[in-house]
């Protein structure tokens, strides 16, 4: 197995031998024969006690975690089945073990919020929900690319069914649009994966593969593959328009996964394995990358803008803000990698939040039109506080989280393309726009008659699941560095990927490239942390 | 002439379940008719230690009765294989016969001799011997899908099926006749001999060998030479269907495959090509045309086109030109370890079909499942695996098995053709989906509340958990079976 000498160096086990992963992993499917087993009416709190377990053994991983380490921690690895060499293998480093917490930190929360909106077919909605939760943990901690594959896929039918089962009116045909339209992005996934296999050295061991050098050729080829999936789940434009729908027909918890958890598959993708993988690639197709995540901000926006439904506004919301984090990706610079990462925690926080505030009112209104839900600062104080909350958190109001991570990207992309930049700068002041134009008319509007006797203020259980999601708000906020101090080094590592290619491409340093690939003009595209302080 | 006693023993199993095919007839007419399950107990026996003396001749290769047979790991391989489905498939038959009111003991006889038919065409290395196991199976299954007597769509079904089967079976002798012509011999390993002599240089062997294809084409319901499975399937009692689509699909492949590799191995170049097209247009039509089935009976008719086709990925592997040794043997192998995952999740969605009762009749239709989930979970959940796994979606074994047939293919260089097989595959989850779709997002009417329901037996109950374990632990640790299969490959010459 070529470069496996290499990997094994690299790892690093401050497990103490216990193998927190796999128990993060296993805890949900626990849960799921517990909630089998169990009466119907006590599978809610069992769901919830798993869930809450599972984020509690989940919190290891942030605090053991070393952030001097670029490689990947926690690592496990067990043969799966021996031919061709695939491997249970897992580990998490600064770039996956957020997005592994964020979902840790959104499960309970998923179940909190259909205490009583659910009330058909509970326990299979419970063990929907704690199946995609196993399956979007061990997307974020595989190392081996079929285990990978195997989750990435698992997902789709818990999903297919939260959406098709518990969703809206037109839910059958929302549910089967995501399902094929994910599914036939994944088609050309697993055709690079086993390309790589054969190209790679024999091994499907992710870390390996990632060592291993493309020629440029094969490259452009993978790199087209991988976009095919990735870029369907984030979703870039144009693909993105399973998104309105999937969002607007799924029950409240499933757009808060689909949204917060889900969207982030495919920018992980692009991390993990588009930008070390593939560097020549990566940097010849970034002006097209970067071209879409503009146009994603920009639609998306002026999409948000003139809807009429709550859901379906925030869901083109999602395209916008989507394409800040393919933005920041594709900078291929520190501070817009990292403030993509950032974002994409973030996104998964305000939108889930957001989510979880249309969740709230529909249950109460059993509308999803802006109009049928105004004046609620009156009527409910409470909630028309958080709800402007987590708005402004969404706009990138400086002191909450988007701000950072917005900031982050733009400066990464400013150093990339002024007139991206700008354009991309753009998509805030738009955001603004129909955030602001939101909030006036659902808080601050006029209520409608006769949905008014049904507005009755948050319950204890709805203040007690918000209260975390203004707490994150704020802390990420206020002071990140605690959250960019896990990820520094494994971004580092991700860009000297980079530079290496670079390099590669400029003076041939002998790792078997040919000049094939256009090469960027380069100068601007490398600035290390620290030039700019977030 | 004397039998030698050794060649006997060799194919002591046929012998063991031709004979218990023989006493069930005899005993059938003395024994009274709350009885019959004795009869199909006495062959699951003998399933059981037919399996027993057979694996023990797992790893080796021996030649019997001057090399007409031969018994090797590629034969035990598909062997147990046989075993499993035809005990299945008589287990599942307890239950539905007696529910179609057409319990009549010599069914389990016919079970059986299919399987001896079966058994003899996986180690035939003569081509007449093949041929004699083919129409043992052949003629057996043409009495079986018409086993409805009064029903007027199963002797349809047996009347087509025997008119085609027997115009197949024709086309395929006049190919080895003109091949005994070329060569002299209808032993493979003299076969071979001759013609990588020869090549394609001699026109004649070119058609003998069109001819084998379309033959065994035919017996793997491959495009197009398909037209009888949809009716044929569709008219069947379903535990025949289920029998047909899994166990003789199987056994064709297998000596298909022989044949191919071990008689005109030397000549690959004359065959791959012709293979791939049919591949590639099995694949199309078998999942484009199950999308617009109503009936699940057709539906799944298709589907196995539609498998087959993904099956014959793994032959296309093993013959395309350059390829030999261990990628070549992965093909042989991808194909074996697909078709025994094939079979749990084929066998598992008949069942469902099986016990799904509406009113006193078959609830055939996808309409009939419409709602299923919220009356029986367990019968949804299990119609759910076997149609996830049927799309090839992780973590079932469905996903296992193109996972090992695409890798074969891009080990091959055949990237494009992995390409295509993913893009149906994902066509397909169309309509595997659309049952999963009836029965967990539809509301049943009052009607369909009423009339329709599962009856479960015991027996149907085995049969189910054996399809859903098979589907899932394949699906998580098909290693073993990965390992069995890729030794078993390379004993294929």
């Amino acid at each position: 197995m070529a470069g496996d000498l290499s990997i094994v160096t690299e790892m690093v086990i401050p497990t103490g031998g216990i193998p927190w992963l796999t128990i993060v992993l296993i805890l949900p499917l626990l849960g799921v024969v517990a909630v089998l087993l169990a009466h119907e009416a006590l599978s809610r709190a069992i769901a919830l006690t798993v869930s809450i377990l599972t984020l509690l053994v989940s919190l290891p991983l942030w605090v053991a975690f070393d952030n001097a380490q670029a490689g990947m921690q926690f690592v496990e690895k067990h043969l799966w089945i021996d031919s061709p060499a695939i491997h249970y293998s897992l580990g998490v480093d600064g770039i996956s073990m957020p997005l592994v917490l964020l979902t840790t930190f959104l499960t309970p929360l998923c179940i909190l919020v259909s205490w009583t909106s659910v009330q058909t077919r509970m326990k299979e909605f419970l063990i929907s929900l704690l199946v995609m939760e196993t399956a979007t943990i061990g997307v974020f901690a595989a190392l081996d690319f079929v285990l990978f594959y195997v989750f990435w896929e698992t997902m789709l039918i818990p999903m297919y069914l939260l959406i098709g089962v518990w969703g809206g009116p037109n839910r059958v045909y929302a549910a089967i649009k995501f399902f094929l339209y994910t599914l036939a992005g994944s088609i050309l996934l697993l055709v690079a994966i086993l390309v790589l296999f054969f190209e790679g050295g024999r091994t499907f061991d992710i870390l390996a593969l990632t060592h291993a050098s493309y020629a440029p050729g094969l490259q452009s080829l993978l790199f087209w593959a991988f976009f095919a999936a990735f870029a369907v789940k984030v979703p870039m434009f144009p693909f993105h328009t399973w998104l309105p729908d999937a969002h607007v027909e799924a029950p409240t918890a499933g757009s808060i996964i689909l949204a917060s958890v889900l969207l982030k598959m495919g920018t992980y993708g692009f991390l993990r394995f588009s930008l070390p993988m593939l560097p020549d690639a990566s940097v010849a197709y970034t002006p097209v990358i970067m071209t879409l995540s503009v146009i994603a901000i920009i639609y998306g926006a002026f999409m948000a803008l003139a809807q009429a439904d709550l859901k379906k506004l925030i869901a083109y919301s999602s395209v916008s803000h989507m394409g800040f984090v393919t933005l920041g990706i594709f900078a291929l610079n520190a501070q817009g990698i990292e403030g993509a990462i950032l974002q994409m925690i973030n996104h998964g926080i305000t939108t889930g939040a957001l989510f979880m505030c249309v969740g709230i009112i529909y249950e109460r209104t059993h509308s999803r039109q802006i109009t049928d839900n105004g004046g609620l600062a009156n009527a409910m104080p409470k909630y028309a506080t958080f709800f402007v909350i987590f708005a402004l958190s969404s706009v990138g109001l400086p002191g909450m989280n988007s701000f950072v991570g917005e900031f982050l990207v733009l400066v990464g992309t400013f150093a990339w393309s002024k007139l991206t930049g700008t354009l991309a700068a753009l998509g805030i002041i738009l955001a603004a726009a129909y955030i602001l134009y939101l909030v006036q008319r659902m808080i601050y509007g006029p209520a409608s008659p006769q949905m008014l006797p049904k507005l009755t203020d948050l319950n204890f259980r709805e203040f007690g699941m918000l209260v975390p999601l203004v707490v994150l708000v704020f802390w990420i906020g206020l002071y990140p560095k605690p959250l960019l101090d896990v990820m520094h080094a494994s971004v580092e590592r991700v860009i000297a990927s980079q530079s290496t290619s670079v390099m590669v491409q400029e003076g041939g340093d002998g790792r078997g490239h040919t000049l094939a690939m256009t090469a960027e003009p380069s100068g601007h595209r490398l600035i290390m942390k620290g030039d700019v302080a977030p | 002439m004397t039998l030698p006693l050794a060649d006997l023993v060799l194919i002591l199993p046929e012998l063991l379940i031709v004979g218990m095919a023989c006493l069930i007839l005899v005993l059938d007419p003395i024994t009274p008719a709350h009885k019959k399950d004795l009869l199909a107990w006495m062959s699951l026996g003998i399933l059981v230690v037919g399996s027993v003396v057979t694996v023990s001749g797992f790893g080796e290769r021996v030649m019997a009765f001057s090399d007409l047979v031969v018994v090797d790991s590629y034969a035990v391989f598909w062997k147990m294989l046989l075993y499993l489905v035809s005990g299945l498939t008589i287990l599942l038959s307890m239950g539905y016969l007696k529910e179609e009111k057409i319990q009549l003991a010599e069914y389990y006889a016919f079970v059986l001799l299919a399987l001896a038919g079966m058994m003899v065409m996986v180690s035939g290395a003569d081509l007449l011997t093949i041929y004699l196991g083919i129409e043992l199976m052949s003629i057996t299954l043409y009495i079986m899908a018409g086993f409805k007597r009064f029903e007027l769509r199963s002797i349809e079904s047996s009347a087509k099926y025997f008119v085609l089967g027997a115009f197949s079976s024709g086309i395929l002798l006049y190919g080895i006749s003109i091949i005994f012509g070329v060569t002299g011999s209808t032993r493979l390993v003299e076969i071979a001999a001759v013609v990588n002599g020869r090549g394609i240089d001699d026109p004649l062997v070119f058609i003998a060998l069109m001819l084998l294809i379309v033959g065994f084409g035919f017996k793997v319901a491959a495009v197009p030479f398909h037209m009888w499975t949809p009716d044929v399937y569709e008219g069947a009692p379903t535990s025949v269907t289920a029998f047909m689509a899994v166990a003789s699909k199987a056994a064709s492949f297998a000596a298909f495959l022989r044949v191919l590799l071990e008689a005109f191995g030397g000549i690959k170049p004359d065959w791959n090509l012709l293979i791939l097209v049919i591949c590639i247009i099995t694949v199309a039509l078998g999942n484009l045309v199950a999308i617009v089935q109503t009936n699940v009976k057709r539906m799944l008719a298709y589907s196995s086109i539609a498998h087959a086709g993904y099956a014959l990925i793994g032959v296309v592997v093993a013959g395309w030109a350059g390829i030999e040794g261990a990628v070549s043997s992965q093909g042989v192998s991808s194909l074996m370890l697909y078709l025994a995952i094939y079979s749990f999740m084929t066998i598992g969605a008949f069942s469902m079909v099986a016990i799904l009762r509406k009113g006193g009749l078959e609830g055939e239709e996808i309409e009939d499942f419409t709602g299923l989930a919220k009356r029986h979970k367990g019968g949804a959940f299990l119609m759910l695996v076997f149609m996830v796994s049927l799309a090839g979606i992780p973590p079932t074994a469905g996903f296992i098995g193109k996972l090992y047939l695409f890798m074969a293919a891009v080990n091959a260089g055949l990237a494009w053709l992995a390409i295509i097989g993913l893009i149906f595959a994902a066509i397909s989850a169309f309509f595997y989906l659309r049952i999963v779709m009836v029965m967990y997002m539809r509301e049943p009417s009052s009607e369909q509340e009423l009339h329709t329901r599962l009856v479960l037996s015991p027996q149907v109950s085995f049969v189910l958990a054996c399809a859903v374990a098979g589907v899932v632990l394949l699906g998580i640790f098909p290693g073993p079976l990965v390992s069995v299969a890729d030794l078993s490959s390379l004993s294929l010459k």
